[in-house]
């Protein structure tokens, strides 16, 4: 009740002797705090984990392979805990190989975003390298006059 | 470490959280199917606990079918319930046991020698013929072989495994690799 006009201090001591007045009408133990028994014994009803037994369904000699699989795969996850993870992951391709190539890449790619003046260029360089008895053209066109 | 269990014969069989059981399906009530596991009673498996099943695609299963499966819930309380897929979703050699082979009831403590680690009984028979092997905790194992006889053969064999010594199983299957 009107809540609106009040301020946060008065709110709060409201609200203290609110609590206050709820607090002594509970009823509450007067006893001490008991301590809870932490339990040592932990009740298992299967017999799976005591024995470690194997999984349910084999097959052998090669009866059905997807449970041979299959068997492979559960036996490994219970005995096998101990490997350790390889986080090294192989790479497909050498690091020479790798360079070779991204070297390559770097100029085709490259030549792929040349303006198209800079392209003739290129392939001149290129058939220059090529063979050299071929006359070199000129790098630009220069402009020609129209003739009368 | 630190671990003590009660090992004793029992041929009675109480569902557990997490056991994997053979179970045979009894009916088929709308969306859940009842299967009778050999407890004092019969859990629910539904058609939605398959790997891959929605509720267009739903599992051929028919009444008579054996379903390899763990149970999700097993108290005394309340009544057992059955999945075939495990908690990443992926039925992992769960589901229907396919066609042929052959069923039948040994007691429990058999079972857990036959699933211990490193079990003579199992390394000797796989050195026989193929064969496919389901080994459910409720006492029930289902053989399939190439031929009727190898079949009943590894049946007997299992069966009489809970009472013939070692030697006697040596001499028994020394005898059938002969043949």
């Amino acid at each position: 009740f009107m809540q609106r006009g009040l301020d946060s201090q008065t709110k709060k001591q409201l609200e203290e002797e609110e609590k206050k007045i709820i607090s002594e009408e509970h009823w509450y133990l007067d006893l001490p705090d008991l301590k809870e028994k932490e339990s040592f014994i932990i009740e298992e009803r299967s017999f799976m984990p005591c024995e470690d037994l194997l999984y349910g369904r084999m097959s052998f000699k090669g009866f059905n392979p997807e449970i041979e699989k299959l068997m492979i795969q559960m036996n490994s996850k219970c005995k096998e805990e101990e490997i350790e993870v390889d986080d090294k992951m192989e790479a497909d391709v050498s690091d020479e190989e790798m360079a070779r190539r991204y070297e390559t890449l770097v100029g085709t790619i490259g030549k792929k975003f040349l303006r198209k003046r800079d392209q003739r260029v290129l392939q001149d360089e290129d058939e220059d390298g090529n063979s050299n008895t071929r006359p070199s053209k000129k790098a630009k066109k220069k402009f020609l006059k129209p003739q009368d | 470490g630190g671990a003590y269990w009660v090992d004793s014969q029992q041929k009675r069989y109480v569902p557990v959280k997490g056991d994997h059981v053979i179970g045979i399906v009894t009916a088929k009530a709308g969306d859940v199917f009842k299967l009778d596991v050999g407890g004092s009673e019969q859990a629910s498996l539904s058609y939605l606990a398959f790997e891959g099943a929605t509720k267009r695609n739903r599992p051929n299963v028919q009444v008579g079918d054996l379903i390899y499966g763990q149970f999700l819930v097993a108290n005394k309380d309340m009544e057992p319930e059955m999945v075939c897929i495990d908690s990443s979703g992926r039925s992992s050699g769960m589901g229907i046991i396919g066609q042929d082979g052959f069923l039948f009831k040994v007691s429990l403590g058999l079972i857990r020698k036959l699933l211990a680690p490193k079990c003579e009984i199992i390394q000797e028979l796989s050195q026989l013929y193929p064969f496919e092997l389901v080994l459910g905790m409720n006492g029930r194992i289902w053989v399939k072989a190439k031929t009727v006889q190898q079949t009943l053969i590894i049946v007997n064999i299992l069966e009489a495994c809970e009472y013939m010594t070692a030697e006697q199983r040596k001499q028994a299957l020394a005898k059938l690799s002969g043949n």
